[in-house]
């Protein structure tokens, strides 16, 4: 407040002071000045406004003020709001238009600097919670990594372990590897030293058994000897023979001619099973032959041509093999070209295999279309049909579409009431609900405002009342101006009853003379309407009482004014007069609405403090 | 299926003649030689001592028993009961006597290994024949009876002498290159002979009839090697166990092995059909009682019966745990057996005594596996047909044949305990031997035998 009443001396006031008062000015126009709905609605810092313009420009420094300001505008870039001097010594006159623009101009800069301050702010909101959930991925990262290493280290020891134990397994290993080797070695010289031993006694029991063997040999032993009746002719009924050279040579011969028998046996069956074999080979070389030629004549368009020399090769070797004189020639003649025709048939058999096979995958991928040869032009004509068949079949979509979108159109608003329909009924209990709960809210609502109308008219009856009140009192004051008589305390309290429902005139009566009223009233009345304002209900209904109000304040009280003004000198001074009011604010707080005796008390007990100093 | 009644025996010594007509079984000292068809006795030869082995000639005419510990040797007639022939050995001692193929000469080998005496029954010559080889099959002949393979040891080596029959002359002399030769034997064709080393060392080598080296064999060095070698009647394969527990077929081509067959306690192949014998309780008036008893009335009924069940796989089979560290473990092949055809193998591995198992030879797989409630003592092809005999010593005979298997209880009194059998030449007959007994089982001709074994019933 101190200073406020500084700036409206810009003399005194220091440049950056005004600066700052400028700034914050600017900063709070555009919720006074701009909408008159704001203005109402938000009572105090409109009446801050209000003073402020006030103690910035008076009625005394308005040309001061202009030209500040003008300067100020200036420094800061926009346009002189004066208009172009024709002559130095003339006068400068105020733009008006200037004063607009550049007005708009702030104003367009304050809503720019306001959004952009919106921005900024929401931008920081969202930084901080960006940093925020920054924040907590890098606490959550750090865990993980702390918890990875954890595990990395978990890992590492048993990796380590791991390692350890092979280490030692290793070992073992080749511990027992030694050791199987060792037990090798000690079973070699075991064996070794066991045949050895086993030498050195079979020496010892043959040299036994000679001596046994001479011993019971060459003593003429009476008992070994054959008691036979007679000897009986040999099984073959021959005579045995002497044994000769000759028998030695016969023996040998005849063991060479089993052999021989034996070998020529084997031969034999080896020769069977060879026959065998190569008829199998013979036939499986017809078989393959037949199965080849017939295709032969096809694939050696397409075939390179060592095929097909192959396959006459193949069918000179077949025509050699059918020969007779074929089966009699050794393996190892005809060996090489057997096992190379064969080779080469089994590889034009091999590949001819997985051609087919190729052939019916590739049919297995094509579906049926290889597998019956069907010519080009049938083809296309086909898949022209078929293409024909496919437009119509599109046409007939589209119309079918068409026609169902029209449908659904034509029976929108069916459907969606058919929709609607088909709420729940759980939705529909609970929008019913609502329902009934807003009636009743309405209904408060509507008894608000009629208990608030109420209480206007009950307000306007009393000031009514109270005005009459007053007349009769005046009349009788001034009758009693001769009778000498001091009915104080009465006065005191309609002073200051009126003092509390009227405070904004009061106001403006004090803005206006703020040298002689520096004090009291000035004060403790917005802060009075304020709360006044605060306890009511902020609603539109209520806004509009206060409007009403105030306007009915303001009708009654500037008629009151110019009385109390004088009579308010003589209520400070007296220190009775304070008890006094007390015991009147009780009064009308018990009879009337509770916030104006609310507000009684309050703009009482401010006065009383604003007094104390 | 018909039992002949029941004859004394002793020391399990019974054995047809080889032209299948006779049949010669011992009770103490004395031989006794039947008729197979009426079973009457032919002839009755009465030795000096216990008999502990008895021979036929190949011919047929002669039989010799042998009585080890007087290191005595008698021969019989059986065209001339009068005719009689007794070969004293001496104090050199017997520990084995056999016949020559020619069935005129007799093979004793004296006590110790110190000489194989080859006595003759047509003159009066004596050969003698040093430093054989004391070994459990050291003598073979060929199946044709030329010639002998004789295994030897001299100096600390081993040798292979081959032998003209006829005239006992050597034909062959040969060092093996083995470090204990075990045993020798020839291929059925009589042109190759399997020579294997100690069980210490897996080395099989396979010898020409000239002595040439055809090829070696070895599957593995540092483990208990061959235990068990069999030829196949068509010399086409040589089946080898081995204490591995594995039988691996060599053939006669290559001589390289074709396949290994591994015997594990489980069986997983649903394709193998695995007989599991069975016991159940008895019935009465089962089958057992349908078929004609030949001595009616004679025997109790058996304590219980027992069929074959085809277990469904997996199938884990009894196995022995084996003593390790004492000498000839019971792990291995221990017995090996190809049938007359050479289609199947019968093989048993000594550490799962109860199962038999057999090897489909063309295929190369196994093909069935028959398991038995006791350990398998024996068993026999017959020798016309695919169809395996066995014993376990108990009371019953088991007859395995592709078509299936069955158990038969051998009537008689009390328990015929089975611990050998030997099958007559034409397969339609075998004995029974049990520690004093035999008897006679006669097989049916297939529809016959068909109609037994539904007879049977319970058994099959």
């Amino acid at each position: 407040m101190g200073d406020w009443m500084t700036v409206t001396d810009p003399g005194l006031s220091s440049e950056s002071k005004t600066i700052s008062q400028y700034t914050s000015e600017t900063k709070m126009s555009p919720s006074s000045l701009y909408s008159q709905q704001v203005l109402c609605s938000s009572i105090p810092l409109s009446k801050n406004v209000h003073s402020f313009f006030s103690a910035f420009c008076t009625e005394d420094n308005i040309e001061q003020s202009i030209s500040y300001l003008d300067q100020e505008l200036t420094t800061f870039g926009f346009p002189s709001l004066y208009e172009e001097s024709k002559g130095k010594e003339t006068k400068r006159e105020l733009n008006i238009v200037a004063v607009l623009n550049c007005m708009n101009e702030l104003l367009v800069l304050q809503r720019k600097n306001l959004l952009a301050q919106e921005n900024v702010e929401t931008q920081n909101l969202k930084l901080g919670s960006d940093m925020d959930h920054l924040q907590s991925c890098y606490s959550k990262l750090k865990e993980q990594l702390e918890t990875s290493r954890r595990e990395m280290i978990g890992l590492q020891e048993r990796d380590r372990q791991l390692q350890c134990k092979n280490r030692n397994l290793h070992q073992l290993l080749k511990n027992e590897k030694d050791e199987v080797q060792k037990l090798q070695n000690i079973i070699a010289s075991r064996a070794t030293q066991y045949n050895h031993d086993m030498k050195r006694k079979e020496r010892e029991y043959n040299k036994l058994k000679e001596r046994l063997h001479q011993l019971v040999m060459n003593k003429k032993d009476k008992k070994i000897a054959m008691d036979i009746l007679n000897y009986v002719g040999r099984a073959d009924g021959k005579r045995g023979s002497w044994r000769t050279g000759k028998t030695e040579a016969r023996n040998e011969d005849e063991m060479y001619k089993i052999l021989l028998n034996d070998y020529e046996y084997r031969q034999k069956q080896i020769l069977m099973e060879n026959a065998e074999l190569k008829k199998v080979l013979q036939q499986m070389k017809k078989e393959m032959i037949s199965l080849l030629s017939p295709q032969k004549k096809k694939p050696r368009e397409r075939v390179d041509d060592s095929t097909g020399t192959v396959i006459s090769d193949v069918e000179e070797d077949a025509g050699e093999l059918s020969r007779e004189s074929m089966w009699d020639l050794s393996c190892e003649t005809v060996r090489e070209q057997l096992t190379n025709s064969i080779r080469k048939q089994w590889r034009i058999l091999k590949s001819h295999v997985e051609k087919l096979d190729n052939q019916v995958s590739k049919v297995h991928l094509e579906g049926f279309n290889d597998e019956d040869v069907i010519s080009r032009q049938d083809h296309e004509q086909e898949t022209e049909k078929l293409e024909l068949e496919i437009q119509q079949c599109k046409e007939m979509i589209k119309t079918q579409q068409q026609l169902l979108q029209q449908l659904a159109t034509a029976c929108d608003d069916d459907t969606t009431s058919l929709l609607r329909d088909c709420y729940l009924l759980e939705e529909k209990e609970r929008l019913k609900e609502e329902w009934s709960l807003f009636k009743e809210q309405k209904k408060n609502f509507e008894r608000e405002r009629r208990s608030f109308t109420e209480a206007a008219i009950r307000l306007g009856l009393e000031r009514k009342a109270f005005e009459e009140e007053r007349a009769s009192w005046l009349k009788q004051q001034f009758l009693n101006m001769t009778t000498f008589d001091h009915q104080n305390s009465e006065n005191v309290k309609l002073l200051s009853a009126f003092s509390g429902s009227s405070d904004w005139d009061n106001l403006i009566v004090h803005s206006r003379q703020p040298q002689k009223k520096p004090h009291s009233v000035s004060n403790g009345s917005p802060v009075c309407m304020s709360k006044l304002t605060k306890s009511l209900p902020a609603s539109p209904s209520t806004s509009d009482f206060c409007q009403t109000r105030s306007c009915m304040s303001e009708h009654s009280s500037i008629n009151v004014l110019n009385i109390t003004a004088e009579e308010i000198k003589p209520n400070q001074v007296g220190g009775e007069c304070t008890n006094q009011k007390w015991s009147v604010a009780s009064r009308p707080g018990s009879q009337e609405g509770c916030y104006s005796g609310c507000s009684l008390s309050y703009t009482n007990s401010h006065v009383e403090k604003d007094d104390l100093p | 299926m018909n039992f002949s009644e029941v004859f004394k025996l002793s020391s399990l010594l019974c054995k047809f003649s080889p032209d299948g007509k006779y049949l010669a079984s011992c009770v103490q000292y004395r031989l006794v030689v039947r008729d197979v068809n009426t079973l009457q006795i032919l002839q009755l030869y009465t030795c000096l001592d216990q008999i502990q082995h008895i021979e036929w000639s190949a011919d047929s005419l002669f039989i010799l028993c042998a009585m080890y510990k007087r290191g005595l040797v008698q021969v019989w007639s059986l065209e001339q009961p009068e005719w009689h022939c007794k070969i004293d050995e001496g104090s050199a001692g017997l520990v084995a006597s056999c016949w020559s193929p020619d069935g005129r000469h007799i093979l004793n080998t004296t006590e110790f290994h110190l000489r194989i005496t080859v006595w003759s029954l047509c003159t009066k010559s004596v050969s003698y024949i040093k430093y054989p080889k004391a070994c459990l099959q050291g003598i073979t002949f060929t199946r044709d009876g030329r010639y002998m393979a004789l295994a030897e040891r001299r100096d600390c080596k081993d040798y292979v002498s081959i032998f003209v029959c006829s005239d006992w002359q050597l034909l062959r002399h040969f060092d093996t290159d083995t470090q204990d030769l075990t045993g020798i034997e020839w291929a059925p064709n009589g042109c190759v002979l399997a020579v294997w080393d100690t069980c210490l060392e897996y080395k099989i080598l396979l010898y020409s009839l000239d002595g040439r080296l055809l090829s070696t064999y070895s599957a593995y060095e540092w483990s208990l090697g061959i235990k068990s070698v069999a030829w196949s009647p068509s010399s086409q394969f040589l089946a080898v166990g081995s204490y591995d527990g594995k039988v691996r077929i060599l053939n006669h081509v290559t001589w390289k092995m074709i396949t290994e067959f591994g015997h594990p306690a489980t069986i997983n192949d649903p394709k193998i059909v695995v007989y599991k014998e069975a016991e159940k309780s008895p019935q009465l008036g089962l089958g057992c009682l349908s078929f004609p008893p030949p001595r009616a009335g004679a025997g109790p009924l058996p304590s219980s019966e027992s069929k074959y069940e085809i277990a469904s796989v997996p199938v884990s089979l009894q196995t022995l745990k084996p003593v390790t560290d004492r000498a000839n473990p019971k792990i291995g092949i221990g017995m090996l057996a190809f049938s007359p055809d050479s289609y199947f193998l019968a093989t048993r591995n000594d550490n799962i005594p109860n199962a038999v198992w057999v090897w489909d030879i063309q295929k190369l797989r196994l093909f069935a596996v028959l398991e038995q409630l006791s350990p398998v003592r024996t068993f026999q092809w017959d020798p016309q047909q695919p169809r395996l005999a066995i014993c376990t010593g108990g009371s019953r005979l088991y007859l395995w044949s592709p078509a299936g298997c069955m158990s038969v209880q051998v009537p008689g009194e009390g328990d015929f305990a089975v611990l050998s059998l030997c099958w007559h030449l034409s397969g339609d007959s075998m004995a029974l031997l049990s520690k004093d007994h035999f008897c006679l089982c006669f097989l049916e001709t297939e529809a016959v035998v068909g109609t037994a074994c539904r007879q049977l019933g319970g058994h099959t």
